[in-house]
């Protein structure tokens, strides 16, 4: 069987909500989205799966930059988007309930990112 | 009021554990270990309670609501910590949302060590907290503020 | 119009023995929207990999949760191993598989107690969690633990299990398959239990597609996904198939989660027969992970993926996971729409909530 897990496509931002869109006319799912934070700038992962196949696609952004939310084409992305804006800071505008940064209520702001010194 | 300590009402609640002491909590009342033996039984509302029985090491969200379930349950009261995260913070104590133990939103009186607990402590600790409870009663009735045994 | 009122659901409330807050908007008795908040449990166990190495990682990984502890560890063990290019011994994976099943037997023996408590059917719910006594007594005896077995390791595991062991677990969970045939029953068949179940939470196939369900959830709704088929550990040497439901609904959630208990039955069978002999149950790893892997793996609750990205230091840039309820709190949010208040615990309960993976 095909190796997934290492398969990570990356895409520029801009083409993140075009190829989100083909994700969803194909009928697939969203597996899970998530951000990491190295050397300064944001790495996102948005997994899709049909069946057993999966697909991610990272892109890369910097700190200031902001990201289209994929919550209005797939719905359950609002939970991942707002765990990436509250515990990294991630710029994300659009998302169909926004928690505002209430989604886990911590009294650290963003410790992701705090903690390595990026801010 | 024999009945009283005879008869303890168990509250559990969770504050940010990782279910395994919730799980071990709620296994002592099942046939195996069966803690209703000593006439405890386990209750939903913190008005009804007379032990409550803590897990996990407390974030920063949980700590008004662990504080406002202890206002709820009636004197006397003993607090039970299970499990190593509820006494110290255990392997979360690093995390930036860990306060670190129970004991530093409301007093407790017992430790429960383990992780996650085994039954068999838990209900040793849940014993221990019968005897000081009894304790507490009768510190109460000296005081004038609680009925006597026996009526 | 009706009036609008909106009730808080917990987050300390007595079907849950986890806090999760929901607020429900009623229109007289029926829930017109939900809004979930989380938070209560978060305690960011993801931000540990800065202050502890890869390999004591396993211990906080596995203490995400206290119910799918193994499956925890052994996925994260598995998505380094994966990154650092380790083909763990043939023993080990047969050693994961079956302690695999039994974490799986314990927590759906678990799930199906707490959602007889939920409806109120106090004498199946300690059936349940009687029958579940002795899987746990089985993994305690091989790890030495009932919850956290703490024998996943970088490169395999840290106990063998002796012949007589094995023996002694199959014919325990043949007595599990055996014991089950009533309890199943009276599940599946028993007039009370079936009129609280069926017709409630709707969620179709289309809909489980679109809001990402996952698990037994959406194989419920008849989608055949089990990620056990993707081959991990010894799964890819053991015959079974996929279970699915085309009921939709908290009835065929139940029914999925009982045949996978028999399933598991089956699953330790076959691996117990099948283990190879050898001495050799751990590699132990060399240099430090760098590169990055997301893997997937099938909980009891559904599937779980870990992603690990190594920057060739002892410390990890970074350890994620997506737990099964974190992906199925869309489809409850979906399901408790429309539905009438009184049922509420009910369908919190038929997605099997796991607060404490969620939130980590």
């Amino acid at each position: 069987m095909e190796d997934y897990g290492k398969n990570i496509i990356e895409i520029p931002l801009e083409k993140l909500a075009i190829v989100a869109g083909e994700e969803k006319n194909a009928g697939h799912r969203l597996a899970q989205a998530c951000a990491t934070y190295v050397n300064d700038k944001y790495e996102l992962l948005y997994s899709f799966e049909e069946d057993y196949a999966m697909t991610t696609y990272k892109v890369v952004v910097g700190l200031d930059e902001e990201v289209p939310s994929i919550s209005r084409i797939f719905f359950p992305a609002f939970t991942y988007e707002n765990e990436m804006k509250e515990l990294f800071g991630v710029k994300i505008k659009g998302i169909v309930t926004d928690y505002n940064d209430k989604f886990y209520r911590i009294a650290t702001e963003t410790p992701f990112l705090k903690k390595k010194g990026g801010k | 009021m024999k009945s009283f300590h005879k008869s303890p009402w168990l509250l559990h609640y969770d504050a940010s554990s990782c279910n395994g002491c919730d799980i071990e909590v709620l296994a002592c009342t099942m046939p195996r270990y069966d803690v209703e033996r000593f006439g405890i039984i386990n209750t939903g509302n913190p008005m009804h309670a007379d032990i409550f029985c803590v897990t996990g090491g407390v974030n920063e969200q949980n700590a008004p609501v662990v504080k406002q379930i202890y206002d709820q349950i009636p004197e006397p009261k003993v607090v039970v910590a299970v499990g190593t995260c509820a006494c110290t913070g255990g392997v979360f104590k690093e995390c930036y949302n860990i306060l670190g133990g129970v004991d530093k939103v409301i007093p407790v009186d017992i430790y429960v060590p383990g992780c996650a607990a085994r039954p068999e402590s838990i209900i040793d600790g849940v014993v221990k907290a019968l005897a000081l409870y009894q304790e507490k009663h009768d510190k109460m009735v000296k005081e004038g503020r609680g009925l006597p045994e026996g009526e | 119009m009706p009036k609008k009122t909106v009730i808080p659901f917990g987050p300390q409330h007595p079907v849950l023995p986890e806090p999760i807050h929901l607020d429900l908007v009623l229109e007289d008795e029926t829930v017109v929207d939900a809004i979930p908040s989380i938070g209560f449990i978060h305690r960011g166990l993801e931000s540990l990999v800065e202050k502890k190495d890869f390999n004591e990682m396993v211990y906080v990984a596995e203490r995400i949760c206290g119910i799918c502890s193994f499956m925890h560890g052994m996925g994260y063990c598995e998505a380094v191993e994966h990154v650092m290019d380790i083909d763990i011994p043939d023993r080990a994976k047969y050693l994961r598989t079956i302690w695999c099943e039994f974490s799986r037997l314990h927590s759906h023996l678990l799930w199906l107690g707490l959602l007889a408590d939920g409806f109120g059917f106090e004498a199946l719910f300690n059936e349940c969690w009687r029958i579940r006594e002795q899987v746990l007594d089985m993994v305690e005896m091989t790890t030495g633990g009932r919850l956290i077995a703490s024998v996943n390791r970088v490169g395999g595991v840290l106990k063998d299990i002796t012949p007589d062991m094995l023996k002694q677990m199959k014919a325990v969970a043949e007595n599990v398959g055996r014991e089950l045939v009533p309890v199943a029953d009276t599940f599946l068949n028993d007039y009370s239990v079936k009129s609280r179940l069926c017709g409630s939470g709707i969620l179709s196939k289309e809909d489980a597609i679109a809001l990402g369900a996952c698990g037994p959830m959406m194989r419920a709704s008849g989608i055949a996904v089990d990620h056990r088929k993707s081959g991990y550990a010894a799964y890819g040497n053991i015959d079974f198939d996929v279970i699915t439901s085309n009921d939709c609904d908290g009835y065929g959630r139940v029914y999925v989660r009982i045949q996978e208990l028999f399933q598991s039955v089956e699953i330790v069978r076959q691996a117990i027969d099948k283990i190879p002999d050898s001495e050799e149950i751990m590699i132990k790893p060399k240099g430090n992970p760098k590169g990055e892997y997301l893997m997937r793996l099938e909980q009891p609750r559904g599937e779980a993926f870990y992603y690990v990205k190594g920057n060739g230091s002892k410390n990890l840039d970074r350890f994620r996971v997506r737990t099964p309820t974190f992906g199925n709190l869309a489809p409850l949010v979906h399901t408790l729409k429309g539905a009438p208040f009184a049922d509420v615990p009910l369908l919190v309960l038929t997605i099997d909530p796991c607060v404490s993976c969620t939130e980590r």
